[in-house]
């Protein structure tokens, strides 16, 4: 298994005592377990607040999680040397959602992708000029442009650069946190066009983190649901889209066509998560049981999850 | 229906202090909206569908913006030349206008019932517990929950999704005849997103209000426009009925725009893209705006502007060569 995330729980303070001891806490990701085959795309949807981008950043080392584990090739990520952590991280790499903000303003191009092959030491220095040539034509860009800056990208182009910098280091699986989100349609195309082509190309995995249904399932193999930190649906994205069983995923789907949704309020605040379902402040299906119980991931069938007891009658 | 806001061939232009260059932000839009119609405008960033909303406004940032064309009629009268009383007449009493950031257009030093008060008291000369009293009625009818609550609450204690309704709330407050709504719903999450549309499309229904709803967003104009118009490089590039564009599209740029959608029912396919990017307003554009990035350019498009023809339905394409559907 390329990677495995065992029952991860990530808390953040939110408040601090006197003595600056945390009083309360955020439950950004509780209790979330997924694997990820080599060269599969799997998706993660959800909306803002729902703990997506912390699942992703604790997967490529940003961030520690505070319960469980996360496995690279079936290594514990917590347990390894310091040298050992560095080698597997470089198959781990991940692309941010925001263009602007995280390509170094100062930095040419050429630069921007040369740091990684020098601080994993790859291939010779003298071939190393040629490889990022390359990598520049792979990902739509030409060789002239790796003597600019950022500033003289477009958004879009700019995100072709940050793949390119993942795929400099040569890696396994690639962290997508919202890489079309700030594009417009015509642009968040071609940048789609050039994922699916390296993802059959080089079997590069995909963890593909998006608030669009839509898109993840455009992309994806499997999708993952996700709610106030926990997930409510898992599956293949056929089963998962076309026949969708937590009521969330239905009216994600939904709003994600465009049509209007019948559903109440607003998602509640992470700091203070409903005690049973994370969805029931919402739901229209709700009921007593749903307040009080812990919803646990049943199966609908192989491979298949959903976090709701009354999912056959929904 | 009888006509409420009509914009004929207007004309911003943009200058650049530095250079004196002269840029052309809009290039002649004519619009038309009838009372109590949806209309939605639509476009990718940079094409002008914000700068048309601030025209009719009269807010545009001038200078560096002034408009150089054109008129708007709004209730028969010539709006483009008025002073600045007489726009506060109008601004917030007949037109209502929700920005796209709701977090950022809420002023964080008021409660969110003073801000609604506020216009209350001016356009409608309300007494302060007379304008407490509607402020409560609006929340109620935005379907927030606890309004008594929230009327006293600051705007940094809500979600964006409410801080969207309370915006709205003040946008409809004085029963405004036309609401512009400026990508309202981009800063929220999907849900809470198809919640505010309803909800907008509700109060034109009840109070017969006429919407211009400015996007970037194809999916969500679907079920919520009687109209659409197709804006690129500020023209018009096709407007029509929902059915028109989406089912019978006839423009290139509209064609590219919906096959650039991704689906789950087009796994396994290429999408179309676009190529190229939106040319700058300091571009002087020869032939067809869209002919530099159309994939089914032809001599005559490079040289020649089309013009905007309107068949005998009522669907406009501006292209020599539409897609026959």
């Amino acid at each position: 298994m390329l990677l495995s995330v065992r029952k991860i729980v990530k808390e953040f303070p939110v408040q601090r005592g006197l003595l600056g001891t945390p009083t309360a806490f955020l439950k950004a990701v509780n209790d979330v377990s997924f694997d990820v085959e080599a060269g599969e795309v799997v998706g993660v949807v959800g909306e803002s607040g729902c703990g997506k981008s912390t699942v992703g950043k604790c997967i490529v080392g940003l961030h520690e999680p505070t319960q469980g584990q996360v496995l690279w090739n079936n290594k514990d990520s917590v347990l390894l040397k310091k040298d050992e952590k560095r080698d597997i991280r470089r198959e781990f790499q991940m692309v941010f959602q925001n263009p602007f903000s995280s390509l170094n303003p100062r930095q040419k191009i050429k630069d921007v992708l040369l740091e990684p092959l020098e601080v994993h030491s790859l291939l010779k220095p003298s071939e190393r000029l040629t490889f990022v040539k390359e990598l520049m034509i792979r990902v739509g860009l030409s060789e002239t442009d790796l003597l600019k800056y950022p500033h003289e990208f477009s958004g879009g182009q700019r995100q072709r650069i940050g793949i390119a910098r993942a795929l400099a280091c040569q890696p396994s699986l690639i962290v997508l946190d919202e890489p079309v989100s700030s594009l417009d349609v015509s642009v968040q195309a071609s940048i789609l066009n050039l994922l699916v082509k390296l993802n059959q190309d080089q079997k590069i995995g995909y963890l593909f983190i998006s608030h669009d249904l839509q898109v993840v399932g455009y992309i994806s193999n499997r999708v993952l649901v996700m709610y106030l930190g926990k997930v409510v649906e898992e599956g293949r994205v056929e089963q998962v889209l076309q026949n969708p069983k937590h009521p969330y995923t239905q009216v994600l789907l939904k709003a994600s066509k465009g049509s209007s949704v019948a559903l109440k309020g607003e998602s509640s605040n992470p700091v203070n998560a409903p005690q049973g379902c994370p969805f029931s402040a919402r739901c229209l299906y709700v009921e007593d049981q749903c307040l009080t119980q812990k919803q646990e991931l049943l199966e609908v069938e192989n491979r298949w999850q959903v976090a709701c007891w009354k999912w056959r009658e929904i | 229906m009888s006509e409420l806001l009509s914009i004929q061939n207007l004309e911003v232009s943009l200058k650049n202090p530095l250079n004196d260059k002269q840029g052309r932000v809009l290039r002649g839009i004519s619009l038309k909206l009838d009372k109590g119609q949806r209309v939605a405008l639509v476009g990718e960033s940079g094409c002008g569908k914000s700068m048309t909303a601030l025209s009719i406004l009269s807010l545009l940032p001038q200078p560096p913006m002034e408009i150089t064309g054109g008129t708007i009629r709004f209730k028969d009268r010539d709006i483009s030349h008025l002073t600045r009383e007489e726009w506060e007449a109008i601004r917030g009493k007949d037109i209502g206008i929700v920005f796209q950031d709701p977090i950022t257009s809420l002023n964080p030093v008021f409660t969110v019932g003073i801000q609604i008060e506020e216009t209350l008291r001016k356009h409608l000369g309300l007494s302060k517990p007379e304008a407490r009293q509607s402020a409560l009625n609006l929340l109620t009818q935005m379907g927030l929950p606890d309004p008594a609550r929230v009327i006293d609450q600051y705007p940094h204690q809500l979600s964006g999704g409410m801080c969207q309704r309370v915006m709205i709330a003040i946008a409809v407050a004085c029963g405004p005849a036309l609401l512009i709504a400026d990508e309202p719903t981009t800063a929220l999450d999907v849900t809470v997103q198809a919640q505010i549309l309803d909800l907008v499309f509700k109060l034109t229904q009840q109070n017969k209000m006429a919407v211009l709803l400015i996007t970037h967003d194809l999916r969500i104009v679907k079920g919520h426009a009687d109209r659409v118009v197709i804006l690129y490089a500020g023209e018009v590039m096709e407007e029509g009925t929902p059915n028109d564009i989406f089912e019978h599209a006839q423009h290139p740029y509209t064609e590219g725009l919906l096959a650039s959608m991704p689906q789950f029912d087009s796994r396994g396919h290429d999408l179309a893209s676009i190529g190229g990017v939106v040319p700058s307003p300091f571009e002087s554009l020869m032939g067809c705006a869209f002919s530099g990035r159309c994939s089914k350019v032809k001599e005559k498009c490079r040289v020649e502007k089309p013009t905007f023809v309107v068949n005998e339905t009522g669907h406009g394409v501006r292209c020599f060569y539409p897609s026959e559907k």
